[in-house]
């Protein structure tokens, strides 16, 4: 076990080193920089020269990736072109939104996912499957920013059941201690903190985990089917076990392997729908920072730290969900 | 069975948990509303974008002038709702003979945030601070400084001389030469004045450059001190929200409400649904498309006087044809921009037939209109030998400006009503950051462009001059230099009244002799607030004050 993760960790310096050079030039190969989107209409040659030579794009290339390096293996990501501020500080105060969103949509399609792709998988043909079906279909093709729109317009115009965006009503949000929002309202006891950051979550995170639930339904359903077929749950119930006991032990802790898997690898999809699902409910975490740095200037210090991160908790996440096997399935411990 | 009821069980109590804590939710706060339209009360209003820092000479855009503005006052300003200049911290301000000395009489009993007073000392402190700017990281983020100033100590372009206290409360600032951006340039945001003591304590000067980026000093990002009707409250970058406090001191008219809060919403549908909810008081920059539907519904929409414009740049150089002034004027009459404000235009818009708008001192009513005609347009082409004339259209994608809600709409009418006056039309659509500006202003590759421009204070040559005051790879054509020197004069002309009728000429000229571009609309950016929202005045320069707004039950 111990040799499999300081494998997978040598696996992580590797990627990181190799995606940190990537994404370096691929970034300054983008047409547009900084200085113009700084500058705007009120670029003058002589505003130009001064700001390109302060930022220190007039000096060649590879001095700027030297510089880069430098700076990253010492743990300094610089300061947003756009602000001002530390790039830790940036991303600390997205990173806790973002993960607040997606667990929240992760918690919705796992505790919904299962269940229904179970039961669908139990009334195989029958009026439930069908219809769970037709539905997941939908889940998976409908685009989210349209979905986003769709429920902001018909849940928060004219009828007000749920905030149309941000993270907390303004003027609730001054207990920042983890950057968790319903976290630290518990934590500070200003339970109705609490409420009202879950009462914003529920929009955002239920678009958010539309497309991953449809997933899981869909893999948990086949996957179940595939489990009734095998020849142990034959053997199983024709040497007189209860039914709940086969369900429990022998069809649901085998089914449950693809659909781990494809939690693991949905996580890129998450942060992929999580820069939709934050533009349209203003959202304030990681995806809204890589639009703000693409779009509203080029900021490379942030563009930089945001891709690395992504890449971390990739490769983490997907790290636990191979570890979870051993859990699961013992055979994989043995192994 | 028990295994999967124990699984729905989870889920369902899941899906009611957050249900409940909606319903619960919703409740609450529709009772929470009413207390915050009490009596003073605390206003909300739904702002476009980040702001940089605080502190103004290093900032020039629009969503750090916003509570910039509210913090700090300039030695000049504007009447509400106008573009006239008018005392600010200065009741009354003269200028010598020569342009160079400009005289200021200070109002008195005027104190910072932090106490301490408006003298001229003060004042000169802040003039002194930009001109001695140290480090490229610091000057470089003074754009505004670097355009009107020319330069800071030790440059031979540098504008400013010095400043000297004549009294306690008469500041004298003497600059190297004339520069026609004054008096107006003095009511720029980022020349607004703050306090030396609270710089000083908070090491405004010190911007450090990390990597290829800057950090910016306490001054700017915590401790703002100006003479504002508002104090700064903090900014909570984890919810966006920028918090200003009632200032109690002000020598104004002090704030009817007891706190603002600008909330920072970025998506324009998204701060138009936060109205709609009732969770700000007003937004900005409302799309023109909304501004119907708006109204109807009962929300107050209010349109910018105009200070800007959009215009069809001609580019002289690549096509030899558009040298011939018969071309471009044919070109002026083939476009139907009457119908194009109607159609496409934001609320409050209005054909230009100049390069300002008739805020601006400087502007003629009786200049050469060019009214759509496409029978003069394809008779002047003929008598030009431009029949079959082809051209390079450049347009800019991924972008919206006040003054070009959609530039590809814009660009579509105005290729048809060319191509309809027998003008061939080739659309070139290159992204706004990273295509379309060096493209036309760097590299001059196209025919025609659509580009514009938002006023930045009370002066002509801050828009003709801007334009075209000096040979520009964007119209391509170094030689017009009698239109150079007729915009350097104006521009150079001391007396007032005289500076007023010459850039009169100058704008009468641009239409019937230069016709270096076509000047298309000028579009007002509007803003919009729910019906409780009183005293808020619009204006042109989007530089709204908002001490005089109240909300009323």
């Amino acid at each position: 076990m111990v040799r499999v993760i300081s494998r997978r960790l040598i696996q992580l310096v590797v990627t990181l080193i190799a995606l940190m050079t990537l994404v370096f030039f691929w970034l300054r190969s983008l047409p547009g920089g900084p200085v113009d989107a700084l500058l705007g209409e009120r670029a003058t040659p002589q505003t130009r020269e001064l700001l390109t030579r302060a930022l220190g794009y007039d000096q060649p290339i590879w001095v700027q990736y030297g510089r880069f390096l430098k700076n990253v293996v010492t743990g300094n990501f610089g300061n947003s072109i756009r602000t001002g501020e530390p790039v830790t500080d940036v991303i600390s105060r997205a990173f806790p939104a973002t993960v607040e969103l997606a667990l929240g949509a992760i918690i919705i399609a796992i505790g919904l996912g299962i269940p229904l792709g179970y039961l669908a998988a139990r009334h195989r043909g029958r009026l439930l499957d069908n219809a769970t079906i037709i539905v997941t279909l939908i889940g998976i093709s409908i685009p989210i920013f349209f979905l986003g729109y769709l429920l902001k317009d018909w849940l928060t115009q004219g009828v007000h059941y749920f905030p149309p965006s941000g993270r907390i009503s303004t003027g609730l949000g001054n207990t920042d201690v983890t950057g968790f929002f319903v976290l630290d309202g518990l934590l500070t006891r200003e339970f109705d903190a609490s409420a009202d950051a879950l009462w914003h979550l529920v929009l955002p995170a239920f678009t958010l985990a539309t497309i991953p639930l449809a997933i899981i339904i869909r893999i948990t359903r086949a996957s179940v089917l595939d489990v009734l077929d095998e020849d142990y749950i034959r053997t199983a119930d024709a040497k007189g076990l209860r039914s709940p006991t086969i369900r429990k032990r022998h069809v649901l802790r085998n089914a449950l392997l693809p659909v781990v898997t494809t939690i693991g690898l949905q996580t890129g999809a998450l942060l992929a729908g999580a820069v939709l699902t934050e533009k349209v409910y203003n959202w304030g975490g990681l995806g809204t920072l890589i639009t703000d740095s693409i779009s509203g200037g080029r900021d490379y210090p942030v563009l930089q730290a945001l891709i690395l991160l992504a890449a971390v908790v990739f490769i983490v996440v997907n790290l636990l969900v191979d570890l979870s096997y051993a859990v699961i399935d013992p055979r994989v411990r043995v192994q | 069975m028990r295994a999967s009821v124990r699984l729905i069980a989870v889920g369902a109590v899941a899906a009611l948990t957050i249900g409940a804590a909606g319903c619960a939710k919703s409740d609450r706060d529709s009772g929470g509303d009413e207390n915050t339209s009490a009596a003073g009360g605390t206003f909300i209003f739904a702002g476009a974008g980040d702001p940089k820092n605080f502190d103004p000479i290093f900032n020039d855009d629009g969503e750090s002038f916003r509570p910039i503005r509210q913090m700090y006052d300039t030695l000049v300003t504007h009447k509400p709702g106008t573009a006239e200049l008018v005392g600010g911290l200065a009741e009354s301000w003269s200028n010598d003979a020569t342009g160079k000395i400009w005289t200021f009489k200070l109002r008195q009993g005027v104190k910072f945030h932090d106490g301490t007073p408006l003298d001229a000392a003060a004042v000169c402190a802040n003039f002194d601070r930009w001109f001695n700017m140290k480090g490229e990281a610091a000057q470089s983020q003074m754009i505004y400084y670097t355009d009107v100033f020319g330069g800071f100590a030790g440059s031979p372009d540098a504008v400013y001389s010095n400043c000297k206290a004549q009294d306690a409360n008469t500041p004298v600032v003497t600059m190297t030469k004339y520069k026609g951006a004054f008096p107006g340039a003095f009511t720029l945001t980022a020349f607004s004045i703050a306090s030396p003591a609270a710089m000083k304590k908070y090491d405004s000067d010190t911007v450090t450059q990390n990597g290829d980026s800057f950090s910016y000093s306490a001054f700017a990002n915590e401790h703002p001190t100006g003479t504002g009707a508002f104090t700064f409250g903090g900014w909570n970058k984890a919810t966006g929200e920028i918090t200003l406090n009632k200032n109690p001191d002000y020598y104004g008219d002090k704030a009817k409400v007891d706190k603002m809060i600008i909330k920072i919403i970025k998506d324009e549908n998204t701060r138009k649904q936060e109205l709609r909810a009732g969770t700000v008081q007003a937004i900005d920059f409302p799309a023109p498309a909304d501004r119907k539907a708006l109204a109807a519904e009962g929300y107050k929409v209010l349109d910018r006087p105009a200070f800007n414009i959009l215009y069809l740049g001609i580019n002289q150089k690549n096509n030899p044809k558009l040298k011939d002034l018969r071309v471009r004027q044919a070109i002026a009459y083939a476009l139907n921009r009457a119908q194009l404000v109607q159609t496409k235009g934001p609320g409050g818009a209005k054909v230009a037939d100049q390069f300002l708008p008739d805020t601006v001192s400087g502007y003629a009513p009786d200049v050469q209109k060019y009214d759509y005609n496409v029978d003069k347009a394809k008779q002047l082409l003929a008598e030009a030998g431009a029949t079959g004339l082809t051209l390079n259209f450049y347009y800019p994608t991924e972008v919206s400006r006040p003054y070009m809600p959609n530039p590809q709409e814009i660009f579509t009418v105005l290729a048809n009503d060319l191509q309809a006056a027998g003008i061939k039309v080739n659309g070139v659509p290159r992204p706004w950051n990273g295509g379309f500006k060096d493209d036309v202003q760097q590299f001059g590759k196209q025919d025609l462009h659509i580009l514009g421009w938002t006023g930045d204070y009370n002066d002509p040559g801050n828009f003709v001059g801007t334009f075209f005051g000096r040979g520009k790879v964007e119209f391509g054509d170094q030689a017009m230099a009698e239109m150079f020197t007729a915009i350097g004069k104006a521009d150079a002309t001391v007396d007032q009244a005289a500076k007023k009728a010459a850039f009169e000429q100058v704008n009468r000229d641009l239409a019937t002799k230069w016709l270096p571009a076509v000047p298309v609309w000028h579009a007002p950016p509007a803003l919009a607030t729910t019906k409780n929202v009183e005293g808020l005045v619009a204006s042109p320069l989007t530089a709204e004050e908002f001490n005089t707004v109240s909300l009323t039950k």
